[in-house]
């Protein structure tokens, strides 16, 4: 598909929403449908420009090779780390248990 | 209460009409301690900032810690000891997106709900360390995507001059408690005129700084190649002073400039003087004429009349590719967005929903369902297709070299114009409930400000009168090049003081009283 | 759900290499041994207690920043320049976007289109002296997830299991990937040029002081790439990558079983799934990973809140020139300085001896002896205990030094043995075990002298035949000697004791 055919189906914001772990409701995939296809219609703009030999800005400010030395610098305590955890367990975070598997 | 309690009062209201710049003078001479002006304040939120009724611009106040950081300037300049900084004592209001080891932290959002963080955000540290006390965290839409902060899960910000209205955003809560005399002081963030709309809505001064220019450290990321905090106050002089506090390099922000601040508070009181002959005005028409509401354009012919008037020779500039700005910067926004509340996932910190859940993908998506409100879902679902590949190149792609162009058109215009100007939004403060439910005529609000962070350059709104048909403050938007922060400063120093002239006193006296529960 | 196609068979090896053409990729990643992550001060200390080595920016605090940690740039530099990259002039990180729990950001920052080494090539010489040239794609910086701990379940592992525990103390230290090419054209020999590769990879990494490499600690982990072409064909094979691999005998396992196991699906008529497989160490077999319902999407996009790296042509430079003698010239210098064969040199290699023996010639051993103590007693204390050369509890300084003692006469090579026992048996340095187990050599003559006389005394014959000239004939009471002090006498001084004596 093409930018500037603009339309995104239904299908297609459930699939956006798996992958952005959203647990979307059927009403709300019928609004964001709605409202994505109108967005995107708008921003599809963009590719009216022509700018096949123009480079993408990235970073706003034209900086490079902004390093750290190799200090240590003091963190976070056990307690601080898991202060905010809504489970915690043995100094570890505990969470539900993992389907997938790691990458 | 006691009757001096009530002198007290009455005192305290007096302080609180004061600009930044005043009480630090009295404070720093010991004509009142820091105390006595952070309690005016204290009192002044608990007077009108009720979140049903009032102006709603605090979602925490934290007394005793405003209390305790004014007594220990108290104690050090009674000891004899030269302020920590031009503004010590001077209590300010903090966006409730910057980091706070003392006080939660939720961006707005029932995602962070009660969320404490660990440690200060740089402006939150540097603040301190100039002996600023904070008064509490702004309301702001939620993860500083909106523009009128009825975005934010916590209730909507009112605007001081009309009740009914919105703020502006996502920095609402920043800048109704400065048109509200809630502080002298606040700080916002800006990512696509998050503080310069709110400032035109309130009839308040608010700058976003060169990209780099204020640390990003501790300020939790929208969209982190646009995001910029910024000083807010209710003069050109007070936004200059905070600035100065907050600018600067900071090793722990790759994205920080390493060079000096420019003298923004020089400028300032330069441009108060109120000459600017030999200065080059552009006036980009790309961003003053169709959609802009009557008495917003009225009063920005009337603006560029006295820039005239004080000698600046005012230009016609042509940025061509602006008109591509919105649609670039609501690709680039919500794809960076989406990447950047990815964390958000009820794993180490803030809400997590079970519901029966029993896998952790599933308590992710749950909690992420019921912790984000329906615009950040919006986007993010935006960003995710914008990032996905095999529409990357058409989206995401193209957009950033859309970018690359709207930089190209502001260093062609800034080879004719010293500063640009144009109206900061295209309307007035509107209704609250009037564009909730229109995601894009919401955006259409960030017109003018979005090129500017597209650019990473400077600009900032000051504000221009109030509209004929409605009565409601209008913004100068004025903007410069990249580190070009003290021409611009010079420049809305310069206006504010003309227009002040004219007007017969500031803008911002004129508020209504708002005596909502006192 | 349809019922499982039945499992075809494993193949004969011989038949798969006369069938079939492997073609091999090689994925390394390697912890850096810096101070400090990739992107924080954190320290990055293996086994300290759990998030205690943590920050705001590890745990992908909100509003937390990265900044790049230089001396990871130098190493990654470093190790691109010793595996012949091109260095990129200009690069970016980029972020890899999917939710994972031990990842404490939902997206993993790495070089993605811009590595900061290219094309490169790294030479490995197999068992028999072949060399292969494998050519390295590129080396790219990235950081490492934290470690989950499976709780509830059977066996502790994922599946099955009722909760995790999560720690990120590993979340954040830097990682570089290094990546093959496709190594074509191995044929029977693929396991072992897989494992060679990664053992030559291994020593060059070593060599360069960048990571511990230590496989069994996951410092240094591989995954393998494999697929078949029909012998001759020419044609790609789908490839399936095995992770979990995780020693280098592992390595040459791994190919060898999915060698094996492709064979058979394909001489079964069906398709070789591309996917990624698990390797189980047990059984040296490879299991399927979970299918995943929905092809991730990376997102892959710029990093924001990083600039990109541009090192310039100086810095470059300046790290070229802190390179040590690397492996492979090493290996001419010594061939050279030591007057080895080709096959000497090969089995110095083979034994893992090469770089021990150097550097214990650099602590000032002569290459001889450094030699000789390390391929034979040395080799067989390592082959009695079974472990690798370089991990008996012995420093090449510690060997250098017995040889000192050696030489200096404290020691003679049977009372060295004693010591070399001691130091492996964790008794401290040579000179502690000298000490504490009373092995210094007698050197007092008057005892010596007493001996001797008693020796010339016990084998007149023996003397009298000296007496005639016979020098070489004073062996034979050296050795009475010997066995009267027990070994702890210096030979040569008995030796010059016994030609005064006998005259005497």
């Amino acid at each position: 598909m093409s930018a500037d055919s603009g339309a995104i189906t239904r299908a297609e914001v459930a699939h956006l929403a798996r992958l952005a772990r959203l647990a979307v409701n059927d009403q709300e995939l019928d609004v964001f449908a709605d409202q994505l296809d109108v967005i995107l219609g708008a921003v599809a703009r963009v590719g009216e420009v022509a700018a096949d030999d123009i480079p993408p800005t990235s970073h706003a400010v034209p900086l490079s090779n902004v390093f750290r030395p190799d200090e240590r610098r003091a963190g976070l305590t056990q307690e601080q780390a898991l202060s905010g955890a809504p489970a915690a367990e043995e100094g570890r975070f505990r969470v539900p248990q993992i389907l997938g598997e790691e990458e | 209460m006691s009757s001096d309690a009530l002198t007290g009062s009455s005192m305290n209201s007096e302080l609180t009409r004061l600009t930044a710049a005043e009480l630090a003078q009295k404070i720093h001479s010991r004509e009142v301690s820091a105390v006595e002006v952070t309690q005016a304040h204290l009192d002044r939120i608990a007077a009108v900032d009720d979140r049903d009724e009032g102006v709603h611009a605090f979602l925490h106040v934290d007394a005793s810690a405003a209390l305790s950081a004014a007594a220990l300037v108290d104690e050090s300049l009674d000891a004899g000891t030269a302020p920590a900084s031009p503004l010590a004592g001077v209590p300010l209001a903090l966006k409730d997106v910057l980091t706070t080891s003392d006080m939660p932290t939720t961006v707005g959002s029932k995602i962070l709900e009660g969320w404490r963080p660990p440690y200060d955000a740089t402006v939150t540290a540097r603040l301190r360390a100039a002996g600023i006390p904070i008064l509490g965290k702004t309301n702001m839409d939620e993860f500083a995507m909106g523009s009128s902060t009825e975005y934010s899960a916590y209730g909507v910000t009112r605007n001081p001059w009309d009740l009914r209205r919105i703020p502006g955003g996502s920095g609402g809560g920043s800048a109704a408690a400065l048109a509200a005399f809630e502080a002298p002081l606040a700080i916002g963030t800006d990512t696509g005129g998050s503080i310069r709309q709110p400032a035109a809505m309130t009839g308040t001064v608010g700058v976003k700084p060169t990209y780099g220019a204020v640390s990003r450290f501790g300020l939790v990321a929208c969209a982190s190649s646009l995001d910029q905090a910024g000083p807010c106050a209710r003069t050109v002089l007070d936004t200059a002073l905070l600035h100065e506090v907050i600018a600067g390099h900071d090793p722990m922000d790759s994205t920080s400039i390493d060079a000096p601040v420019p003298d923004v508070v020089e400028a300032a009181r330069r441009g108060a003087s109120g000459d600017l002959r030999g200065l080059r005005v552009g006036v980009v028409r790309e961003l003053s004429g169709e959609g802009y509401q009557p008495g917003v354009r009225s009063t920005f012919e009337a603006a560029l009349r006295q820039l005239e008037a004080l000698g600046a020779e005012l230009v016609e500039v042509s940025t061509p590719h602006f008109r591509y700005a919105l649609a670039a910067y609501y690709l680039i926004l919500p794809s960076e967005v989406s990447s950047n509340l990815a964390r958000f996932d009820a794993m180490r910190y803030g809400l997590r929903v079970e519901n029966g859940a029993t896998s952790a993908e599933e308590v992710m998506a749950l909690t992420r369902e019921a912790g984000f409100g329906p615009e950040v879902k919006r986007r993010i679902i935006l960003g995710t297709y914008a990032l996905s590949s095999g529409y990357y190149d058409a989206y995401y792609g193209q957009a950033q070299k859309v970018r690359t162009l709207i930089s190209r058109d502001f260093a062609a215009a800034f080879e004719q114009a010293d500063v640009l100007v144009s109206p900061t939004a295209p309307t007035t403060a509107f209704p609250i409930g009037d564009k909730v439910d229109d995601p894009l005529a919401m955006y259409l609000n960030d017109l003018a400000t979005i090129p500017t962070n597209l650019a990473g350059t400077t600009a900032m709104s000051v504000p221009s009168g109030l509209a004929p048909e409605d009565g409601l403050p209008t913004g100068l938007q004025i903007m410069a090049p990249a580190l070009g922060e003290a021409v611009m400063y010079r420049v809305a120093a310069a206006y504010e003081a003309a227009r002040d002239a004219e007007d017969g006193g500031p803008l911002i006296q004129r508020v209504p009283g708002l005596e909502v529960s006192a | 759900m349809s019922a499982p196609a039945s499992t075809p068979g494993l193949v004969d090896y011989d038949e798969v290499v006369e069938r079939f053409d492997p073609v091999l990729g090689i994925e390394v990643h390697v912890e850096l041994n810096t101070n400090t992550k990739m992107f924080c001060g954190c320290p990055t200390d293996f086994g300290a207690e759990p998030n205690t080595q943590v920050c705001p920016v590890c745990l992908g605090l909100p509003g937390a920043l990265p900044v790049v940690n230089r001396a990871a740039v130098e190493s990654a530099i470093r190790i691109g320049l010793a595996l012949n990259c091109s260095i990129a002039p200009w690069g970016r990180f980029a972020r890899k976007n999917y939710f994972y729990p031990d990842m404490p950001k939902n997206f993993q920052t790495s070089q993605y289109d811009e590595p900061i080494a290219v094309n490169g090539w790294l030479d490995v010489e197999l068992d028999d002296g072949e060399v292969v040239r494998v050519e390295i794609e590129r080396a790219h910086m990235e950081e490492d997830t934290g470690k989950s701990l499976h709780v509830g379940g059977a066996t502790g592992r994922i599946h099955g299991a009722e909760y995790s525990l999560l720690d990120y103390n590993r979340a954040g230290v830097p990682l570089i990937e290094i990546v093959t090419k496709m190594i074509p054209g191995t044929r029977e020999r693929a396991p072992e040029v897989a494992r060679a590769y990664v053992t030559a990879l291994r020593d060059l990494l070593r060599s360069l002081g960048v990571s511990d490499v230590r496989m069994d600690q996951g410092s240094m982990r591989a995954d393998v790439n494999l697929s078949l072409s029909p012998r001759d064909s020419g044609v790609l094979g789908t490839r399936t990558e095995t992770k979990n691999v995780n020693s280098l005998r592992s390595v040459e396992r791994a190919v060898r079983y999915e060698m094996t196991r492709q064979a058979g699906v394909l001489l079964d008529g069906g398709p070789v799934v591309q996917e990624t497989r698990h390797f189980e160490e047990a059984s040296g077999t490879t299991r399927p990973g979970r299918r995943k319902e929905t092809a991730e999407d990376y997102r892959y996009f710029p990093e924001p809140d990083l600039v990109p790296i541009a090192p310039s042509q100086e810095w470059v430079e300046e790290l070229r020139g802190t390179l040590p003698e690397l492996p492979w010239e090493r290996r001419k210098r010594v061939k050279a300085e030591w007057d080895l064969s080709d096959e000497e040199l090969r089995d110095l290699v083979n034994a893992g001896a090469l770089d021990l023996i150097a550097a214990t010639v650099a602590e000032g051993a002569p290459s001889g002896e450094a030699r000789s103590w390390w391929v034979s007693y040395l080799a067989q204390q390592a082959n009695t205990r079974g472990v690798e050369l370089a991990a008996l509890p012995i420093s090449p300084a510690d060997v250098a030094r017995v040889i000192e003692l050696v030489a200096s006469g404290e020691l003679t090579n049977k009372l060295a043995r004693q010591v070399v026992d001691g130091v492996l048996a964790g008794e401290g340095a040579p000179d502690d075990v000298v000490k504490a187990r009373g092995l210094a050599v007698v050197s007092d003559d008057g005892a010596l002298i007493t001996a001797v006389d008693e020796a010339l005394a016990g084998q007149p014959d023996v003397a009298q035949k000296i007496r005639d000239g016979k020098v070489q004939a004073a062996g034979a009471i050296v050795g009475a000697v010997m066995k009267a002090t027990k070994g702890q006498a210096d030979a040569k001084r008995v030796r010059e004791l016994v030609l005064e004596r006998v005259n005497a």
